[in-house]
């Protein structure tokens, strides 16, 4: 019990302050341009009654999960390849490195030009964006294996491909968590540009949502709101969890 | 009663087949800048099926590398390492290693690190749950089977090493300064564990510790070789004939390390000249 007051007051704590601030805010300038926060909650409460907000939250997460799901094979296929092979290592490992710090939405004219204002557009952009991450971090986790494991297994019998499923891989898995983690984020941030950018004639998405809320600025708050929700949740639920499992699991946690 | 005696270099070939041979062995290392040095030069010496010999020098004589030679994980820049008679290609199961770092597997329980290395050598399913079960009782880990390894001491963890190598009932047992980092209670604590394996062995375990340490090397060994400053070569060979378990108080025992005390002194000294 106090084990959860530690950890949830502080985030709460923030949150509530910065709903307090933004609430000074927009009774001080009372302008339409700063909705107050109960006005975005009615927003928000309209938008999950009518359904549009499920809706298009489904849809998103639906495309988010497909490109990401891909992302993470491609990633950690790629990641693994260039671990084994250091002239792969040596000729692929720049190239990705480039795409990891091109800016994703570069790419959205050339999905569009390749896929036309489509959903494949948009999941191309979610998948270019988040994939190189995913590649590096497996890298890095499989190379920073201590070698003494490696050396231990292979006393023990262990070589080939059972050296690597049961000593490498498993002794790499937080450095692939954090790379899970870091994809995660990124194929979020690259999908809502998507959506934002490419709306298709009748496409449904968060991102879509919010590109035909310029002219309602409660509305947009309200989705805007939602994206910021599931982005912390799943980050926050999904990976931070498995993360700290993982960790606790090894002793790899400072107050474990 | 036995009793503790010298002989000189070069050692005395045994009859037959060694388990363990080194011939000739010349162990370069690649530093950090690139710079080769010598580890150990043109070293030889056997090891006959079921010894139990102790290979001691000072820091840096290149003892462990000749260990790791003779594990198979790294390979000589000349001379030959042989296992029955065959030249060493590689690590195997029939040789188990007992690292400085207990290098148990992070990710799994104690237990689970046992049952991987008896899959590893091809234990059925359905026994691997009782041997480790045993092996681990056997070094009075019986408690903390389901624990993780890093909530043990580290005196637990290097037991539940050597459970692991154990188990797998090796017929070599190659040992790097395993105990090295323990505090002196825990450490004697393992070298009795240790001796006991041996004995219980009946001869069929050959076991290769080296050690900086004189006093464990004369507690374990039936023969101590002792090695140079580097780059490290044989110096001399001490024949232990001290009755077992053995015990440090022993008149014999204490004999024995003040000679070889006196000599790794002489060596130092020598080499610093």
């Amino acid at each position: 019990m106090r084990r959860l007051a530690h950890e949830v007051l502080p985030p709460l704590a923030g949150i509530v302050g910065l709903i307090v601030v933004w609430a000074v805010v927009a009774a001080t300038t009372s302008s339409a341009s700063i909705p107050s926060p109960l006005a975005v909650w009615d927003a928000l409460i309209d938008g999950l009654r009518d359904g549009t907000i499920q809706e298009a939250a489904i849809k998103t997460l639906v495309r988010l999960a497909f490109s990401f799901v891909v992302a993470v094979l491609l990633g950690t296929g790629l990641g693994v390849l260039l671990a084994l092979n250091e002239f792969a290592r040596r000729a692929i490992r720049p190239l990705i490195v480039a795409l990891q710090i091109t800016p994703f939405v570069a790419w959205v004219p050339l999905a569009v030009v390749w896929f036309g204002v489509s959903e494949r557009a948009v999941v191309f952009v979610t998948i270019v964006g988040s994939f190189p991450a995913m590649a590096l971090a497996t890298l890095q986790a499989i190379r920073q294996v201590p070698p003494l494991y490696e050396r231990a297994g292979r006393t023990l019998g262990a070589r080939g491909w059972t050296l690597y499923r049961r000593i490498v891989v498993p002794a790499a898995l937080p450095g692939v968590m954090a790379g899970l983690q870091q994809a995660w984020g990124f194929a979020w941030k690259a999908l809502m540009a998507g959506e934002l950018i490419v709306v298709a004639a009748g496409a449904t998405g968060l991102g879509h949502l919010l590109a035909g809320q310029e002219h309602d600025v409660t509305a947009l708050l309200a989705t805007l709101a939602v994206i910021v929700a599931i982005g912390v949740a799943v980050d926050y639920v999904v990976f931070g969890q498995l993360d700290r499992r993982i960790r606790a699991r090894r002793g790899l946690l400072p107050d474990a | 009663m036995s009793d503790a005696t010298t002989t000189l270099t070069p050692p005395a070939r045994e009859a037959g087949v060694p388990k363990l041979s080194v011939d000739g062995l010349t162990v370069e290392r690649s530093l950090a800048n690139g710079e080769r040095i010598v580890a150990a030069r043109d070293v030889s010496f056997d090891i006959a099926a079921g010894e139990f010999v102790c290979l001691l020098g000072p820091s840096g004589c290149g003892k462990t590398s000749i260990l790791n030679v003779l594990a198979g994980l790294d390979r000589p820049s000349a001379g030959r390492a042989l296992l029955d008679g065959s030249p060493i290609e590689g690590p195997g199961p029939d040789r188990a290693v007992l690292f400085q770092d207990p290098a148990l597997f992070p990710w799994l329980s104690v237990r689970a690190n046992v049952e991987l290395a008896l899959e590893l050598i091809g234990v059925d399913g359905s026994e691997r749950g009782d041997r480790a079960r045993d092996a681990l009782a056997s070094v009075g880990l019986s408690d903390v089977l389901d624990a993780q390894p890093h909530e043990l001491s580290a005196g637990m963890r290097q037991r539940a090493a050597l459970a692991r190598a154990l188990a797998c009932e090796p017929s070599v047992v190659l040992g790097d300064e395993p105990f090295g980092v323990l505090d002196a209670q825990t450490r004697e604590l393992l070298q009795n564990e240790v001796q006991r394996a041996w004995m219980g062995s009946g001869g069929r375990t050959t076991f290769l510790f080296i050690s900086h340490n004189v006093r464990e090397a004369v507690l374990l060994a039936d023969r101590v070789l002792v090695m140079s400053a580097r780059p490290g070569r044989l110096l001399e060979e001490f024949r232990i004939h001290a009755p077992r378990p053995r015990d440090l108080d022993d008149v014999l025992v204490g004999r024995v390390v003040s000679e070889i005390h006196a000599l790794m002194l002489r060596d130092l000294d020598g080499s610093d000249a």
